[in-house]
């Protein structure tokens, strides 16, 4: 792909673009005011890490409870708060807004649109986050704590049998869920309607792809989310009984409408992911994506089939065996684009000339450490063994690979591949390695064993845990611990980053590195595309 | 193939060959047990073939891009080539897979519904889980149901003895089982979901309130098999194990036949404890024995509870004032709201034991009496 024009804003003297640079607001003002696309990401991506830190230091104190056999530290009551609260944060504070962020700063860039499509709804799809969090995390002081049922909620554990903080609960979901749609609609609005003159469907970039179709399954899913916290609300405040047996409701009828908009959102959290890896991999390997199309096809087809497969997480519930094996096969059907998708990046290595940056170090990875929880999640669609599996450690491990070293990896790999081109300077490369190093590592002693208990019988959200299981817990926590300190790598890396201090690097930054977005000058220019680009 | 990719294709073989080589022992540390009924057999083989097609998968994937990783880099010379597509390949990959599916699929439908037969048992329990204990009813003995709870000691959890064996795996009384027999579990719940699951006889089932599911073992092995609740039901979760004993056929007749004696001389214990009064000192012994097995989860050991989710006992009004009493046998009796019901659990001279233990203890100090016969009055109006 390559431009005819690339028009920069910063060359241009007319007094249109003049105007624009005087009214920049300074200091706080101009974070809270702002439309333009590229402050928007900041905010994204920042109010990602500090809540993967947030998110993080709860993990650390369930670490340390599950650190030795006994209660040690904190009581059960507040033990399934911190894994409730974590769970949440890291969904929906951490991996959902990073990869939000990513879409802000990169989809304009990669389609040659000067901005998003709905800028001023675009801050406010932003700023309601905060709140949303602040409400979750204040519910911990609350009078009997926060949400103890875990970020699943199942009725009635959330309803007659959680305490008052559930209005709270409920009502930072909506606030999500609203900031979410809001998001996705944009998304979906800049790629249909901004994509510069020649830029056709077929031509878009993988990362745009993905999140367009990332985008349409936020659409449906998240109201039914909204709906399913909404009936928890009335259920437990204004008496009706959706799900409760004695009104006539169903507790199971809960766990459908919850996984169905689960399973999609496990697929919200990996597109993005695949769109990722699908930039960096050929940038180091200098050469073409292997199978532009199937990749298309193959993430068309996961998002699809994401939709027929929600009850693998209700096998054990007493469903029909007809249901079980249709949900049983569905899922199995899931791994074939997925392992498509696995087969084309190790295809695009395939005699490429493959050098090994750190965003690449991430990506590869990815590679490695995903598949290793596709491969678990193969064997927990085995509906028979899934009875052994399920509510375990194994599926701890399992969320975890693709969760952490899939999703999260694949941010990191995003941050470090386009950090240069946001700053204008190349990152300390030293800290970045360190990063990677210590980062594999313990994130490997920490989830790695814990398929091994799972599979020995350590139910999962539990703060005790009987004796034969020690010895591995024990050296889970501490590659809990050292991972949790590896991020801390991260953030001097980012703070010295964001200060600009670093080599100047050019406008490709990466030898290999193909798209739009790279042939922008670096540091991108705070309005880029103003006359949009032609593509050939 | 060269070094680095033998090198970790050796790996994963040692990894997995020691998961293995641990399975022939009696409790796995580090892999599934293959259990003692033939279709727990059936789900580890499962397991196993799964899990080695997933290895050989992994293998061969990483296998070819360590192996790119190591000839083909740019400081080695290497050039990139120019393909980027190949229509053969990308479909023989899609239906390669599907194949691979379709192998595993077979197996595993017919085992899964080997599991779903509930039908034609020979002995059928009712199985009730509720925060955080389970109860056990024998269909065929309407004489003969339990509580099982947690037996560990408080102790123990706390750090100030040493842990036994079995920690958090024991309960004052086990399900006791005939081998050799279909074995048909009821299960349900009183309160919110909990899940049964007793890993050597693959079963995990989840007790919903209101519903009754179904599960069957048919247990090869006497021996004792132990459990946990697998679905988070609140504070307590991890504290509510389940323990399994299979017995050859005649010794459960004869276990049975004894405890349908036992619960008949309960019974005529309970009719002699309504004839007479307890001591003050007897009912607050009984009082506090019941207390910290049944109470004191939610209501603490200092009565201070943990408000506002479990009410304190101490200096409430429920317990301090005369005319409350009613009200106080009665929340023990039928529960009210998230207080559980412990009518079934407890005999009447415990609830009066512990009804008065409540009245006298942490500065509770009313000097009130509660006599077995109190409560009999409260549940049978005589
Ligand atoms: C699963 C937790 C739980 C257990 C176990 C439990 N309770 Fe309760 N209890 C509660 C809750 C919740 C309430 C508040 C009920 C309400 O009024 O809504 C309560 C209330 C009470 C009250 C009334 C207190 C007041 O001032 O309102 C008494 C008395 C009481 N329980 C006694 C007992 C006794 C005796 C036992 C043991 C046999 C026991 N409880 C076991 C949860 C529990
Ligand atoms: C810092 C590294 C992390 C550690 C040490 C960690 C550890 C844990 C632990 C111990 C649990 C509780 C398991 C249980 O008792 O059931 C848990 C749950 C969970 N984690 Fe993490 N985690 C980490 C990062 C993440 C990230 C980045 C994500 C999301 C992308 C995530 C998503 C979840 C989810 C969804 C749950 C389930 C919560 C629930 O049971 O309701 N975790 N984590
Ligand atoms: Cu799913
Ligand atoms: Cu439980």
């Amino acid at each position: 792909m390559s431009t005819e024009t690339v028009n920069e804003a910063h060359d241009s003297d007319d007094g249109h673009d003049a105007h624009h640079e005087h009214h920049i607001p300074k200091g706080l003002l101009r974070w809270l005011f702002t439309t333009n696309h590229k402050d928007i990401g900041t905010l994204y991506l920042w109010f990602a890490f500090i809540m993967f830190l947030i998110g993080g230091a709860m993990a650390m104190v369930i670490r340390a409870e599950l650190f030795q056999p006994g209660l040690q530290i904190v009581d059960p009551h507040f033990f399934n708060q911190m894994t409730t609260v974590h769970g949440l944060i890291m969904v929906f504070g951490a991996v959902m807004p990073a990869f939000t962020g990513l879409a802000n700063w990169l989809v304009p860039m990669m389609i040659g649109a000067p901005d998003m499509a709905l800028p001023r709804m675009n801050n406010w799809s932003f700023w309601i986050l905060p709140f949303a969090f602040l409400i979750l995390l204040s519910s911990l002081f609350m009078d009997g704590g926060g949400p103890a049922f875990g970020w699943t909620f199942y009725a009635p554990l959330s309803t007659q049998y959680s305490g008052d903080s559930t209005a709270l609960f409920v009502f930072s979901v909506h606030i999500m869920g609203i900031s979410s749609i809001m998001g996705a609609i944009n998304v979906v609005v800049t790629i249909l309607n901004m994509r510069a003159p020649g830029m056709t469907y077929m031509k878009m970039p993988l990362f745009v792809w993905t999140w367009l179709i990332t985008a349409f399954l936020l659409i449906a899913v998240m109201p039914v989310l909204a709906g399913a916290v909404t009936m928890v609300l009335t259920d437990k405040f204004f008496g009706t009984s959706f799900f409760d047996a004695a009104g006539g409701g169903d507790p199971v009828m809960f766990q459908h409408i919850f996984w169905f908009f689960g399973h999609p959102e496990v697929y919200i959290m990996i597109l993005p992911a695949f769109g990722i890896i699908s930039a960096i991999v050929p940038t180091f390997s200098r050469k073409k994506l292997f199978g532009y199309a199937s990749m298309v096809y193959a993430t068309a087809s996961i998002a699809l089939l994401s939709f027929i497969v929600w009850a693998h997480h209700m096998f054990t519930t007493g469903m029909p065996v007809a249901a079980e094996m249709f949900f049983m096969f569905a899922t199995m059907l899931i791994s074939v684009p997925t392992g498509v998708k696995v087969f084309n990046w190790v295809a695009t290595m395939w005699r490429g000339s493959l050098t090994f940056e750190v965003p690449m170090m991430f990506a590869i990875a990815f590679i490695v450490l995903f598949t290793i929880g596709g491969l678990s999640g193969l064997m927990l669609a085995i509906t028979p063994a899934d009875f052994q599996y399920h509510d375990t450690y194994f599926v701890v491990a399992h969320f975890h690979y693709v969760l952490v070293t899939g999703a999260v990896f694949s941010i990191m790999a995003a941050v470090y591949y386009w950090l240069p081109k946001w700053t204008g300077k190349m990152f300390d490369i030293t800290l970045g390695k360190w990063h990677f190093w210590c980062s594999l590592i313990s994130v490997n002693l920490l989830f790695f064993p814990m398929h091994f208990v799972g599979l020995a019988g350590m139910p999962r959200r539990i703060p005790d845990y009987a004796l034969q299981f020690a010895d591995i817990n024990k050296w889970v926590s501490i590659g809990g611990f050292a991972f949790g300190l590896s991020q801390l790598i991260f953030l001097v890396l980012i703070i010295k980053a964001c200060r600009k201090i670093g080599e100047p690097v050019s406008d490709q930054v990466w030898e290999g590195a193909e798209g739009l977005e790279w042939e922008i000058p670096s540091p991108a220019p705070y309005h880029t595309f103003e006359t949009p680009p032609f593509i050939k | 193939m060269n070094r680095i990719s033998t090198l970790l294709t050796g790996v994963m073989l040692a990894f997995s060959n020691s998961a293995i080589a641990t399975t022939a022992a009696e409790r796995s540390d580090l892999n599934l047990r293959p259990g003692v009924s033939d279709i727990s057999l059936e789900v580890y083989d499962l397991h196993m073939l799964m899990f080695w097609i997933c290895v050989v998968i992994g293998v061969l994937v990483f296998g070819v891009m360590f192996y790119s990783m190591v000839m083909h880099r740019k400081s080695t010379g290497a050039k990139p080539a120019n393909f980027h597509e190949n229509v053969k390949v990308e479909v023989l990959w899609t239906i390669i897979p599907f194949v691979i599916l379709i192998a595993m699929a077979w197996p595993a439908a017919t085992t899964l519904i080997a599991m779903e037969d509930t039908s034609e048992a020979d002995v059928t329990i009712l199985v009730t889980g509720s925060q955080w204990k389970w109860h056990y009813k024998y269909q065929d003995n309407p004489d003969v149901e339990f509580f099982s709870l947690l037996a560990t000691q408080q102790e123990q959890i706390n750090n100030k003895f040493t842990k036994g064996e079995n920690y958090l795996l024991e309960v004052d009384r086990p399900l006791v089982i005939p081998t050799g027999k279909k074995v048909r579990f009821l299960i349900t719940s009183d309160d919110v979901i909990h899940s049964w699951w007793v890993p050597d006889f693959a079963i995990k089932k989840d007790a919903n309130p209101g519903f009754i599911n179904e599960a069957w073992t048919n247990v090869n092995e006497p021996g004792i098999y132990r459990g946990q609740c697998a679905e988070l039901c609140g504070k307590d979760h991890g504290f509510m194990p389940i323990v399994v004993i299979a017995k050859g056929p005649a010794e459960y007749s004869t276990w049975l036949q004894e405890q349908e004696t036992a619960a008949i001389r309960a019974n005529e214990e309970e009719q002699r404890l309504l004839a007479m009064n307890m001591s003050m000192d007897e009912l607050m012994t009984q009082g506090k024995k019941v207390y910290d097995t049944a109470c004191v989860a939610c209501h603490q050991a200092n009565g201070g509870g943990l408000p506002p989710m479990f009410p304190a006992l101490k200096g409430s009004k429920i317990a301090m004032e005369k005319q409350n009493i009613p009200v106080h046998i009665d929340y023990i009796i039928n529960g009210k709201n998230n207080m559980p019901a412990f009518g079934k659990q407890l005999t009447m001279s415990e609830i009066a034991a512990v009804v008065t233990y409540e009245r006298n203890a942490w500065g509770n100090n009313t000097g009130d009496m509660v006599q077995a016969k109190d409560v009999n009055l409260m549940i049978n109006g005589k």
